[in-house]
């Protein structure tokens, strides 16, 4: 089947550069930044799911990946939780978050339904910030490391695996949505609401699964990178975080699976090569953000794409 | 009754300043359709550049009028360089751009000037005036009767000039406008110019208050839109209203509930108004038709 | 009992009294037109059948359940299915798909199942791809399936609207001028869908500025003008209706559907 090919060689693609990848860097160092880039890349995937197939906005995400980060900081410091248990209720808890905030305001449209999940995400952000007893308050806390059956997943090499084959899982399952009855839904409901709700579909359903799909996508990110560095802050769930993701998201391609890690990579690695200008981080990614949006609105991956189709024409 | 006068006084105060930042919310909003994040970066921009003019010698009042005119030429240029060159983009993709100029202006400020709080002298003395039982600032009072001004000056600007009508015509009906030889683009320009000197103005008079610093843009954009979207989307004296009521909700929210949470209340109005009412206060509600 | 039935079905928009009163009842196997000068009403009538929009006044009773208040998605499990006069096609994605979202309905909707394409869920996907082949070479569209929508010349998407409404199943479709804007080629290719449509037992309700498909097509003939009924009957009845030809037809067009009545 011609058609199943062309969508699962994305998987292939991933899994064969996760696999490949550690014998073409020379030291670790490369391996903890592109874990970084898988981790993120998982966040993105999630969001995309909501923003490029479904068509609904969030610039609150990194509330639900500050959920994933905290669960497996409060758990085990907390309530004696192992962290692989913490993770878990860190998922089912953003889940349950996106899907009761998802309930009312996935009824709003464009502008609106963007405010109210910036809101959504700077109201979570002020909560750990707050609420020093159980996260440590605005300088955060520190996360015990995650074991299992007494082996301690710490270090570059041992996350970028974790991470590199989780997002290989993590496409896949992307990959399996989107052409199965809940994948056309949503890309009918991107393209015309009236009409799908006329053929059947309920549309506040599917809206509600994108973003609960998308949230539990981001805590798992977040659960990870707060388990790999060891630490967990409020600026994890931050305002800047949300808007990082969303440019990850739309730099790479909207509705792109590959766009994700792409955009994802090129906003992760970019900053490390900045390490020297840290203060121009922030202007280089405003520019980003503008230059993108009016000269290659579609993102790089489906341009590239766009004018491969061209070309032999 | 005392405490009462005070909170109400501070929120006031710090409510025309989100008065301010929606009514050029507004203003953009209803010549372009274009929710600007970069609203609050005018309001520091009025306050930082003001402040490193005075520290560099200059006096007062011509470092004020150095700060709104910076924040008038950047709210051309935001206009002319990012705005006008993604003509027809959707509503998120223009979000986007806002909140990329947002940041940008906030790196700048950050290389530019520095990470600190700065403030300077309050203009009319820093005695605080009795009234009740309770004090308040004489800047307070110049921020409320600066405040009263701008709108009263906007409101004959829209009534009695003949770009003020212009700038109604195209908020009404664009195509409308364009077709009886109003230059929309010029319209929009000068809404983001007004936008940026209401906003700066407002800097200009707060900071002796409240401090300023590179970063007090974001959340003052977010509340300002909380603000606007509580008056009505595109309604100014909505947004006026709007912002008053923010500034009252937030301060005596801090002062009776949780002072933690000061920052949560305009977010929460946020959220309340989209879910209950979206067409706010002053606002209609809109059919959409198939 | 009759298949759709509408009674003194209202809506304002503003100060304007858009539909006002219309009332009829669409037998089964039925073809039934209604007709109107732009502005009639037509199509906020469809909405206000279809779901789109909350009637201020009057009933809608799909065999005999009244689902006047029911939403969209609802009223399509229960058997009704409509086009759009101004196309509401999925443009990014392809012909085929379009019509597999019409499959919808029929499909299980697990979304775990899905997440983890199991066994069932890929042989879901095969029948619902055979189906909407079937039904894209019902309107000829056959040879387009893997085109993405947005490729599709007008007429072509046109038939894409049908198929996908038909992908339902329903019992009743509604179908919003199906020939504005198509040619002579065109409407003849709409003309022999619809007969299609109704040999296979569906209920057809047509809204049509098209006076020769019109009379040539419809059982019965039900005419709108500003929101409200002013004549109902069959093709000849209308065609020779003297307040039809005043407000509408015209003494010509009266005399040309005339011609295509033959």
């Amino acid at each position: 089947m011609p058609g199943m090919l062309r969508t699962y060689w994305v998987v292939l693609a991933v899994a064969v550069i996760v696999a490949v990848l550690p014998y073409l860097v020379p030291t670790t160092f490369y391996l903890r930044i592109a874990a970084l880039v898988f981790i993120f890349s998982i966040a993105v995937l999630g969001l995309n799911l909501l923003m490029g197939f479904a068509g609904q906005v969030s610039l609150g995400h990194a509330g639900f990946f500050g959920i994933g980060a905290y669960a497996v900081a409060v758990g085990p410091a907390h309530f004696g939780v192992p962290s692989w248990l913490a993770l878990l209720l860190g998922l089912i808890l953003a889940g349950v978050i996106a899907y009761i905030i998802g309930r009312p305001i996935l009824k709003l449209r464009g502008h609106y339904l963007a405010v109210a999940t910036l809101g959504m995400g700077i109201l979570i952000a002020m909560v750990f910030t707050n609420e020093a007893r159980f996260t440590g308050g605005p300088d955060g806390m520190a996360v015990k490391r995650l074991v299992l059956f007494g082996w301690t997943a710490r270090g570059s090499v041992a996350w970028y695996w974790i991470s590199g084959v989780t997002l290989v899982l993590a496409v896949l399952l992307a990959v399996n949505l989107i052409d199965s009855p809940t994948g056309r839904a949503l890309r009918a409901i991107h393209d015309s609401e009236v009409a799908s709700r006329v053929l059947g579909v309920d549309v506040a359903r599917y809206k509600l699964i994108a973003f609960v799909l998308s949230a539990v996508y981001a805590a798992l990110a977040g659960a990870y990178l707060a388990l790999f560095d060891a630490l967990v802050t409020p600026a994890t769930a931050g305002f800047l975080r949300s808007i990082e993701f969303v440019t990850m998201a739309v730099i790479g391609g909207l509705g792109s699976i590959l766009g994700s890690i792409v955009g994802a990579a090129l906003l992760t690695v970019l900053p490390q090569l900045l390490t020297v200008f840290h203060d121009y981080e922030h202007i280089a990614l405003g520019f980003i953000m503008i230059v993108f949006m009016i000269f290659l609105r579609a993102g790089i991956v489906p341009s590239l794409a766009q004018l491969l189709r061209r070309t032999p024409q | 009754m005392p405490e009462f006068l005070q909170f109400l006084f501070s929120g006031l105060t710090v409510g025309a300043i989100y008065a301010l930042v929606a009514l050029g919310f507004t203003l953009i909003y209803n010549a372009s359709d274009v929710i600007n994040f970069a609203q609050g970066e005018f309001v520091m921009i009025g306050g930082m550049v003001t402040f490193f003019a005075v520290a560099a010698g200059i006096p007062l009042p011509l470092a004020a009028l150095i700060a709104l005119v910076s924040a008038v030429i950047i709210g051309v240029l935001l206009h002319v360089l990012a705005i006008e060159p993604a003509k027809g983009a959707s509503p998120v993709t223009l979000i986007i751009i806002t909140i990329g100029a947002s940041i940008f202006l906030r790196g700048v400020a950050a290389v530019v000037f520095d990470k600190n709080f700065h403030s300077y002298p309050p203009f009319a003395g820093s005695e605080p005036i009795r009234v009740g039982g309770a004090t308040i600032l004489p800047q307070s009072i110049i921020v409320l009767l600066g405040t009263l001004a701008i709108v009263v000056a906007l409101w004959a600007l829209m009534t009695r000039t003949l770009i003020g009508k212009g700038m109604v015509a195209t908020a009404t009906n664009r195509l409308a406008a364009r077709l009886v030889g109003i230059n929309t683009a010029a319209i929009v320009g000068v809404s983001f110019a007004l936008s940026a000197a209401i906003g700066a103005i407002g800097g200009i008079l707060v900071t002796p208050i409240t401090l300023t610093n590179y970063d007090v843009g974001t959340l003052l954009a977010l509340k300002g839109f909380a603000a606007a979207m509580l008056g009505g989307m595109g309604h100014p004296f909505g947004a006026v209203v709007g912002g008053l009521i923010v500034g009252l909700l937030e301060t005596f929210g801090a002062g009776y509930i949780s002072s933690a949470y000061k920052d949560a209340v305009a977010f929460l109005v946020i959220l309340g108004v989209l879910l209950v009412m979206p067409q706010g206060l002053f606002g209609s509600a809109g059919v959409e038709r198939v | 009992m009759s298949v759709l039935s509408v009674e003194n079905l209202g809506i304002d928009f503003g100060g304007v009294r858009a539909v006002d009163g219309v009332g009829f009842a669409v037998e089964a196997g039925e073809i039934f037109a209604i007709i109107g000068p732009n502005g009639a009403g037509k199509t906020t009538l469809f909405n206000l059948i279809s779901g789109l929009y909350p009637p201020a006044r009057g009933k809608v009773l799909l065999n005999g359940e009244d689902v006047t208040r029911l939403a969209p998605h609802l009223l399509a499990a229960r058997g009704l299915s409509r086009t759009f006069q101004n196309l509401q096609i999925f443009f990014r994605m392809s012909a085929i798909e379009n019509v597999m979202v019409g499959r919808h309905l029929r499909e299980r909707r697990n979304v775990l199942a899905h997440l983890l394409r199991l066994p069932s869920v890929v042989a879901q996907n095969r029948d619902s791809r055979a189906k909407a082949k079937d039904l894209l070479n019902l309107v000829g569209l056959g040879a387009m399936a893997e085109r993405p929508a947005g490729e599709l010349p007008y007429g072509a998407l046109k038939r894409l609207e049908i198929a996908r409404a038909l992908a339902t199943e329903p019992t009743i479709l509604l179908l919003d001028e199906p020939a504005a804007g198509c040619n002579a080629v065109e409407t003849a290719e709409v003309d022999a869908v619809i007969q299609k449509i109704a040999a296979q037992g569906v209920t057809v309700v047509l809204v049509e500025h098209d006076m020769r498909l019109v009379m040539k097509i419809s059982s019965r003939i039900h005419v709108l003008d500003q929101g409200r009924t002013l004549a109902e009957g069959t093709a000849a009845q209308i065609r020779a209706n003297p307040a039809v030809i005043a407000a509408y037809l015209g003494a010509h067009a009266g005399a040309e559907a005339g011609d295509a009545g033959r």
